[in-house]
């Protein structure tokens, strides 16, 4: 039985899966019930300065981007920050965190970029016995309009500074959580390293607008006739989110730092995929909203039985697996040819394998009078769109062409050397090859 | 008091309740979210098997895309485009021989995007709108017959309308509608489906219907090939095929045709009489329509007699396990030898068949069932006896309805081209009235 411990920067939790700072971690009531269903650890929905809390729309806040069936497959919300005391939280995290030391509790925090607003809550917050501190650089709606969140994430200098005086008037680990609201995620996660922040988490929720109501011309969710753009999440932002922490995980300054993994984990795979580029744990919010707190025994179970089935015994076992193979276009095989392979006992003739090829790709699929479907390898360019819109999973498989074969496409014979486009004879900028 | 015992022939045996729900709709009509999980299951086949196996070449995944983006009314023009009597052909298709078994689904996992069920939702959502989707053409100045005011002759008379051209419909009938109207088992026509069809689509107008006016009788062809442009025969198939075994001429015998014509016309079921133990003779959708409603209406045994093998039946299998599934027993390789009863029919005595080099015989082991009620199925016959050559039984036609006499087109069950269904009527009905458009507008 695979062990799903973690610890991550000393913070110990019985697996990977945390709640995100979010709806789920507003209170004391959902988080213990949170940790009943097995959850590894929370962040608590982020803090604000003490005073009168802010406050919320009372309209909808989310709207939802379905798929068959009402499957939720992205969510937009305009929530902000927790709208409940700064007192009642910390009392509420105090008991929490008492009643559940094996789990790991990390407090979210977004005060304005003024160093005695810090000065102020660190300390509060260092009472409660949480273990860590998130610092919210990543809110792009509501806040961001008042200098917080995404206004502070998307200036690496401001990063820096206030990460600086976390670490300053804070002892326990510093986690710095970015918006994707940029242009470049290494520049803001190298400003938080270099202002001494124990990990990363990201990523933040994407500037959305859902969808526009064709009636009264409003974005959703509207709120009286107006709406205004929200936080995007769920299973539709997951390769943007593991794109970005590969980045992070592959650029030479920031590469080696902890990170925490966010972005549409609904199932023990995406944890694993997000843990194999890096990833110390994960971080998991609409799944939640969507399906309730049970969704983590699933995500457990799958991800220990994976684990067992190739002998992981630990998550450090295969953390950053796929680290290396994940490279820059220009260094991937050119010399590597694939051919589309249709399975005709799969298949089931509906043809949509042509139409793609034949009206949007390589003119590589051939159709029978009888509905025949087989692919032309001397125009296939192994593109893969026919294995991706096959409603059949594995009926069109790529198989790779044997070294030494003569590929039909290109009239050449398949060489086993490697070469990859710094030395292809095309590029104007190629180099010798080494 | 009502009581399925008691014997012979006899009204009232099952209470109107009972009969209500027994002759509601066959297949209900989807709830909005269960449309929107049928449509989401169509992968959009390119040139897809749906479209070549329905008749009227519906473009189906058209449509179910249509109404998985909320435009059912969309849809519904696509269906209507091609079968203006989509709504009526999404209920009494036999789908599971046509566009759902040729999906590609039915291949995948045995189970067919509901075409049959995701057409109605269409149809029914723009016919309950009370706006017809089609306007006319300018007025092409010519006038056209046609004869019979069922799926062939509306879907002709409806085509011909919209190119422009004065329509007459005569029919020999009360009412419009044909088989629709009177053939075809109440609980897949309900709720004044067929007449309300008929109403909607005359909607379009330049259509004028004579009812109770018969070929041959009030009407003959030399008179509407003279006052008209062109006619079209639409006819059906009116005379059903007699049951030549002794014992016939007892009380207790009818045809089935006549009895889902009762059926359909009753504004009462309860006043039905039905027999106690009924026996159909035959193998067809007639056959089955006819078991299964007396069923419904309350006989406690019913059961269809067929002479050949299941497999030779041309009642579908579904057809044939619904008729199982409502109780009704189903007898192969058995054929009617006598009749027995003292004035009324009381038993039916049937003899064994078997199949001997590709020709039915009989083994000689006979046996009696119980039979207070005969219905017979055994086929209809084309009665109009007029100057057109013949194609077996059926008058002659070429692809597009071609009548051998210049000027007169035909389709439907009384033409020689397609099965006898009620989809194929309607693509019979709408070819030939492009072939009339055109060779009246002087083109081929």
């Amino acid at each position: 039985m695979a062990d799903l411990t973690t610890d991550f920067l000393g913070i110990k939790s019985p697996n990977p899966f945390w709640l995100a700072s979010a709806p789920p971690t507003d209170k004391e009531y959902n988080v213990r019930r949170a940790f009943e269903a097995g959850w590894g650890g929370v962040v608590w929905k982020t803090l604000g300065a003490e005073g009168p809390p802010v406050v919320n729309v009372n309209g909808p806040r989310y709207g939802v981007i379905h798929g068959a069936d009402r499957r939720v497959l992205g969510l937009n919300n305009i929530e902000l920050i927790t709208d409940r005391s700064l007192e009642v939280n910390l009392e509420e995290i105090t008991r929490v965190k008492r009643d559940y030391p094996d789990r790991a509790m990390i407090v979210s925090i977004m005060v304005p970029c003024e160093e005695q607003a810090w000065k102020d809550i660190l300390p509060k917050v260092e009472a409660t016995g949480a273990d860590g501190i998130e610092l919210n650089f990543g809110c792009p709606h509501g806040m961001s309009e008042r200098g917080m969140g995404a206004a502070v994430g998307q200036v690496p200098e401001y990063i820096e500074m206030v990460t600086r005086w976390c670490k300053q008037y804070y002892s326990k680990p510093v986690i710095v959580k970015l918006t994707p609201n940029i242009t470049d995620v290494r520049l803001p996660a190298a400003a938080a390293q270099r202002g001494g922040a124990d990990a990363v988490s990201l990523i933040n929720t994407i500037n959305s607008i859902i969808s526009v109501n064709l009636d009264s011309m409003s974005p959703e969710p509207s709120i009286d006739g107006k709406g205004s753009h929200g936080g995007y999440c769920g299973p539709a932002v997951k390769p943007i989110a593991m794109s970005m922490v590969s980045e992070i995980a592959r650029a030479p300054e920031t590469a080696g730092m902890p990170i925490s993994g966010i972005g549409g984990v609904t199932t023990w795979r995406d944890a694993a995929e997000y843990i194999t580029l890096g990833c110390g744990n994960v971080q998991v919010c609409t799944a939640a909203m969507t399906y309730g707190f049970k969704v983590v025994q699933e995500m457990i179970t799958g991800l220990s039985q994976w684990m067992d089935e190739k002998g992981h015994t630990t998550i450090q076992d295969f953390m950053g697996a796929a680290i290396p193979n994940t490279t820059d276009w220009k260094h991937l095989n050119l010399n590597y040819v694939a051919k589309a392979e249709i399975n005709q006992a799969d298949c089931i003739s509906c043809g949509r394998c042509y139409a793609a090829c034949e009206d949007t790709s390589h003119q590589a699929i051939a159709m029978s009078d009888d509905r025949t479907f087989t692919v032309i390898d001397a125009e296939c360019v192994a593109c893969n769109l026919c294995v991706e819109v096959c409603p059949v999973e594995n009926c069109i498989t790529m198989v790779e062409q044997e070294k030494g074969t003569v590929d039909l496409r290109t009239g050449k014979t398949v060489s086993a050397d490697y070469a990859n486009w710094t030395t292809h004879p095309n590029n104007p900028g190629s180099v010798a090859a080494e | 008091m009502t009581s399925q015992m008691i014997s012979g022939i006899a009204a009232d045996r099952l209470s109107s309740d009972e009969l209500a729900q027994n002759f509601a709709d066959l297949h209900a009509p989807l709830k909005p979210h269960e449309v929107k999980v049928a449509a989401d299951r169509c992968y959009f086949c390119h040139d897809a098997p749906c479209i070549t196996a329905c008749p009227t070449d519906i473009d189906i995944p058209l449509f179910i895309r249509q109404i998985s983006t909320n435009t059912p009314e969309a849809a519904a023009k696509t269906i209507f485009d091609m079968n203006i009597l989509g709504g009526m052909c999404a209920r009494v298709c036999p789908t599971e021989e046509l566009c759902e078994q040729a999906c590609v689904r039915e291949l995948a996992e045995g189970k067919p995007v509901e075409i049959g069920r995701l057409q109605r939702h269409a149809t029914d959502t723009l016919m309950m709108q009370d706006v017809h989707p089609y306007s006319r053409a300018a007025p092409t100045g010519k006038v056209v017959a046609i004869v019979g005011g069922g799926p062939a002759g509306l879907s002709c008379a409806h085509r011909l309308a919209v190119l422009g051209t004065d329509v007459t419909i005569y029919d020999a009938r009360p009412k419009a509608g044909g088989l629709n109207e009177y053939g075809i088992a109440a609980y897949k026509s309900t709720d004044e489906f067929a007449a309300k069809e008929v109403e909607w689509l005359l909607s379009v107008g330049g259509i004028t219907i004579e009812n109770n006016k018969a070929l041959g009788k009030d009407i003959n062809l030399d008179d509407l090939e003279r006052d008209f442009d062109a006619v079209f025969l639409g006819v059906g198939l009116g005379g059903v095929n007699a049951l030549d075994i002794g014992g016939s001429d007892k009380s207790g015998i009818s045809d089935a045709v006549a009895f889902i014509e009762t059926l359909r016309q009753a504004s009462d079921l309860s006043t039905i009489p039905i027999g106690r133990n009924v026996v159909v003779i035959g193998g067809g959708m007639t056959a089955v329509d006819a078991a299964v409603q007396s069923k419904l209406l309350g006989s406690e045994q019913v059961t269809i007699v067929y002479r050949r093998g299941r497999e030779a039946m041309s009642a579908s299998r579904y057809e044939q396990d619904l008729a199982a599934k409502h109780g009704v027993k189903l007898m192969f390789n058995v054929q009617p030898k006598r009749l027995h009863g003292n004035g009324a029919v009381a038993t039916l005595e049937l003899e064994y068949t078997a199949d001997e080099k590709g020709k039915l015989a009989v083994t000689g082991e006979t046996l009696h069932i119980a039979a207070d009620q005969v219905f017979t199925a055994i086929g209809q016959t084309l009665k109009t006896n007029s100057s057109l050559v013949l194609e077996g039984r059926k008058i002659a036609v070429n692809s597009v309805g071609r009548t051998s006499r210049d000027g007169v087109w035909a389709g439907g069950d009384c033409a020689s081209s397609g099965d006898d269904l009620t989809v194929t009527a309607v693509a019979e009905g709408r070819d030939a009235a492009i072939d009339i458009h055109t060779t009246l507008m002087g083109g081929a």
